[in-house]
């Protein structure tokens, strides 16, 4: 950041840690707000929690008020260590992605030349979490769900990392800030008032990347390892209270995360056509406008949620294997011959 | 047979459709779409309970009333009851003769008519069972207590609710059957 | 009458294959898990204990019971109005149509005919809970399978139908209105314009249910194919209703079942059936037999003829000795009493045959070698509920 003042280096990652806590929650929290509360109310024909605050604005407050008083349980036959180990995992997972995400053209946590390629590999250790939460809860529908998603998260690692490819093709760069540079600066058959984000493009690239996104985040209609109606919640069903809010907080942060990512990579990141690139007032004006193109992308992603039922799991990795991927190959294909024609 | 969408994807953009027109539908009831001011409380089909109460019909079951000065202590409606929730207590009395020179009559009289209504199955066959039209129907719901101790409402109570009965409706056209008149207080 | 399809071949072989690698090859054990009686997908408390190897199943039991409240205990120490109180719990949803054959029958042995115009009204309310009980699955099933908005939109619209049921009746759930020779009471004025209105409201959702699931891909991916019953199989385990329908039998007791004091002869309606027999099938059986009862609803509100609510009966009702067995084409599937009177104010033994009994009998034969996430698809296509099974 360009400020007046010189900060040492410790105040700077003190000042760097807190922003990320806010980058991980307040994405979250307005999701929750505003998409599972309302959105899906109104699709509903009912309007959500009315009760706490105005119209029900501080419903967050109470729910997590409520998840902070719960009794704190682990099943008796539970691996103690690992059942409270996974949440943690996942939650930093989804801090680590937010660190490399440029908010402005000095506001970034690290400016890391394999940006895209960090952030997908260390958004893929949830996994793990994931797989910790099943084994270790010694419940059968736990041990179901856990399974599942491993199968599931791996299999949409792939067709994710090749829709981002045909991005990074394009730009010539990982770095995210080069992508948005690129982004910024491009032209569209010469006309280079608008910048060329990436999803005129890379339309297909972009489907791609939302619905593996969408596989990604274990949310309908590929939520299978959560498949409320079949096996509770999965390998969330033992946790409660503390445990189960940062399950949650994670759930919805990292569809904020994913948001970023394709926002940054597709959407033109924190740049606004006409705004000038290199002024101070873009690093305030640059996280709102990231902030904006997550809460859009999130909103589809959201109402997609709500509407479809869910694949079972064989559906979900034929959808994978043998349409994602040789889709996404004839992108990569496509994309490197064009760019070398033009 | 619903024929197979021919373009892949058809159905899936459909269901969206219709998802998102509820949305609109709730957010934007009636005309607002034209001037797009939101006004979800009008569109939703929920009702904020607590601050809005909807008025069930008339022929609601809610809770039973008692006329007192109707009932003989026939013992009927305790009888028909499927639960035997209705307690009832009476004694005779002899009341002086209507005219000069004539024997003294045996009149009953009430001393306990409880109903229970953590038992009660709000059926209605004691309502219907009665010949003297002395317990009647009203569709009042509010009365959930703490206790279920005072879920057991005793004659007073009973007797308070005839004020929410209402009168009955008038019927179909086609009907042979005659509307019934709500017998005044005081009289029998 | 189809052979068993390949698909269903297939799927018993695995489950085969899969029973004899977990036995002899691995000499591991499957896992048996507990869908048990607390769930979120099977209908009340239902337990179902399968045996899986990975995802698959290779045997499921049903056991049911959890929720059983002696029912035919209870009504040998109740009146003939004190029963039809009881019985209108056995199958909650449609409410109504559970009186309806217990009176048919006790109105047999006394040979007592209720008037045209109790029979008609007797079949309105009839259909309308058929419409009430299966539009809620039409929204329910998409539940099972994971759009949860769905149901939102079954229960919305089924409200309709339950206000105009308490408008008449007095109960959203528990009409308790039918009596031996009658109806308790006559319809409130305004009412049949209300319902038409109604009927109409909920073909409009029939219409929203096939825009939002039965035309949605993934919906169609997760239902065709599964859970094959064939037709000698079906009638075997005594399935009724629209899942036998659904496997292309073509028999519906308000049309072949027989002379019935119920109007239906007069009137014109359609017996939906489909060749395939899979979930999907069922599916949408039950979609056009909602839009179907509407119509019934329309045709019997035009044509409602005028006159008396109930016939001459005793003010104390006593049905003479005999027995008495009447079956009906209730929404769950053919529902039946078998009334043993001895001349009491109340039956000597009542015997109920329900649908979802027989219904889901079929289960564990049906869910062998299917995987996990079938198990709800076939069980929520079957659509059973647990007071219908334990009464």
């Amino acid at each position: 950041m360009v400020l007046a003042i010189h900060l040492a280096y410790w105040q700077q990652t003190i000042i760097k840690s807190i922003a990320v806590l806010l980058c991980v929650l307040l994405p979250a929290g307005a999701f929750v707000n505003l998409f599972l509360f309302k959105m899906s109310s109104f699709m509903q024909s009912r309007l959500g929690p009315m009760e706490a605050g105005p119209h029900g604005q501080l419903q967050l407050l109470a729910e997590v008020g409520k998840s902070l008083q719960k009794e704190d349980i682990t099943p008796a036959k539970a691996d103690e260590k690992l059942f409270k180990l996974a949440p943690y995992l996942i939650v930093a997972s989804v801090l680590l992605v937010y660190v490399v995400v440029p908010f402005g053209p000095d506001a970034y946590f690290t400016n890391l030349d394999v940006g895209i390629f960090y952030a997908l590999a260390v958004s893929s250790l949830s996994v793990i979490g994931v797989l910790i939460a099943g084994w270790a809860s010694a419940n059968k529908y736990s041990l179901l769900g856990g399974l599942r998603a491993a199968g599931q998260l791996i299999a949409y690692e792939l067709p994710m990392v090749l829709a981002v490819v045909g991005v990074v093709i394009q730009a010539g760069t990982l770095n995210m800030q080069g992508i948005v540079a690129a982004q910024a600066n491009g032209e569209i058959f010469g006309f280079s008032g608008l910048g060329n984000p990436y999803i005129l493009t890379q339309f297909v690239g972009f489907f791609i990347f939302l619905v593996a996104a969408q596989a990604e985040l274990t949310q309908t209609p590929f939520d299978m390892p959560v498949a409320e109606s079949e096996i509770v919640a999965g390998y969330m069903t033992e946790y409660s209270g503390l445990r189960f809010l940062l399950f949650f907080i994670a759930e919805f942060a990292s569809v904020g995360a994913f948001g970023a990512l394709a926002a940054t990579l597709f959407l033109g990141g924190w740049y606004l056509p006409g705004l000038d690139m290199t002024a101070n007032y873009m690093n305030v004006l640059g996280p709102i406008i990231v902030l904006t193109k997550i809460i859009v992308i999130a909103g589809v992603i959201f109402f997609v949620r709500f509407t479809y039922p869910r694949f079972r799991e064989d559906q979900l990795q034929k959808v994978a294997w043998t349409f994602l991927i040789p889709l996404s190959l004839a992108n990569i294909f496509l994309t490197a011959i064009l760019k070398v024609v033009f | 047979m619903p024929p197979k969408p021919n373009i892949p994807g058809k159905g899936l953009i459909k269901g969206l459709g219709v998802t998102f027109k509820e949305m609109t539908k709730t957010m934007f009831p009636n005309e607002g779409m034209k001037k797009l001011i939101p006004s979800p409380s009008k569109g939703a089909h929920t009702v904020q309970y607590p601050h809005v109460k909807e008025a069930p019909p008339t022929r609601a079951r809610g809770v039973i009333a008692l006329l007192e000065e109707n009932c003989t202590v026939c013992m009927l409606c305790v009888r028909s009851c499927p639960d035997w929730c209705i307690y009832i207590e009476g004694h005779k009395y002899k009341a002086p003769p209507r005219r000069e020179g004539g024997k003294p009559r045996t009149v009953s009289a009430l001393d306990r008519f409880d109903i229970d209504y953590a038992l009660c199955m709000y059926c209605g066959i004691c309502v219907e069972v009665c010949p003297f039209d002395a317990i009647f129907w009203s569709p009042e719901y509010e009365y959930s207590e703490p206790r279920i101790a005072d879920l057991l409402h005793d004659k007073e109570r009973l007797v308070e609710w005839m004020d929410t009965v209402p009168e009955y409706e008038a019927y179909e056209a086609g009907s042979e059957a005659k509307v019934k008149k709500l017998p005044k207080k005081g009289g029998k | 009458m189809t052979a068993v399809s390949d698909r269903q071949q297939l799927q018993y072989i695995a489950g085969q294959a899969a029973d004899a690698r977990v036995n002899v090859e691995l000499e591991t054990e499957g896992m048996t898990l507990n869908l048990g009686p607390q769930h979120p997908a099977t209908h009340g408390t239902l337990r179902i204990i399968v045996k899986l190897d990975g995802e698959q199943v290779i045997s499921a039991d049903t056991v049911m019971g959890y929720m059983h409240r002696g029912y035919e205990k209870l009504v040998e120490v109740r009146t003939y109005p004190q029963v039809t109180t009881l019985i209108n719990r056995i199958d909650w949803l449609s409410s109504f149509a559970n009186e309806v054959p217990f009176i048919l029958a006790a109105e047999k042995l006394m040979e007592v005919e209720a008037p045209p115009r109790a029979q008609w009204i007797r079949t309105i309310l009839f259909e309308m809970a058929r419409v009430a009980n299966i539009g809620l699955f039409l929204g329910e099933m998409g539940l099972q399978l994971g759009a949860m908005t769905a149901a939102f939109y079954a229960f919305r619209d089924r409200e309709f139908v339950l206000n105009q049921i308490e408008a008449v009746t007095g109960g959203r759930f528990h009409p308790n209105f039918d009596r031996i020779g009658g109806l308790k009471d006559d319809l409130p004025k305004g009412w049949i314009d209300e319902t038409k209105i109604v009927m109409k409201r909920m073909r409009e959702f029939c219409d929203e249910m096939e825009e939002l699931l039965v035309g949605n891909e993934i919906f169609q991916a997760r239902m065709r194919g599964i859970g094959v019953i064939p037709a000698e199989v079906g009638l075997s385990y005594g399935l009724s209703g629209a899942n036998i329908r659904a496997s292309g039998v073509d028999w519906d007791i308000r049309r072949d079942g027989g002379p019935t004091p119920l109007p239906y002869k007069d009137l014109d309606f359609t017996v939906w059936t489909h060749p395939d027999g899979d979930s999907f099938a069922r599916y949408w059986v039950r979609l056009q037999e909602t839009r179907e009862a509407t119509r019934l609803v329309d045709q019997m509100l035009n044509g409602l003829p005028g006159g008396s609510i109930m016939a001459k009966v005793p003010r104390i009702i006593k049905v003479p000795e005999g027995e008495a067995y009447v079956e009906t084409e209730n929404p769950l599937g053919a529902m039946g009493y078998y009334i043993v009177s001895k001349g009491d104010l109340g039956p000597f033994r009542v015997k109920i045959r329900s649908a979802s009994f027989s219904n889901v009998s079929i289960a564990p034969w049906v869910l062998r070698g299917v995987y996990v996430p079938d198990i709800i698809t076939i069980l929520g296509s079957l659509y059973f509920i647990l007071g219908d099974i334990d009464r």
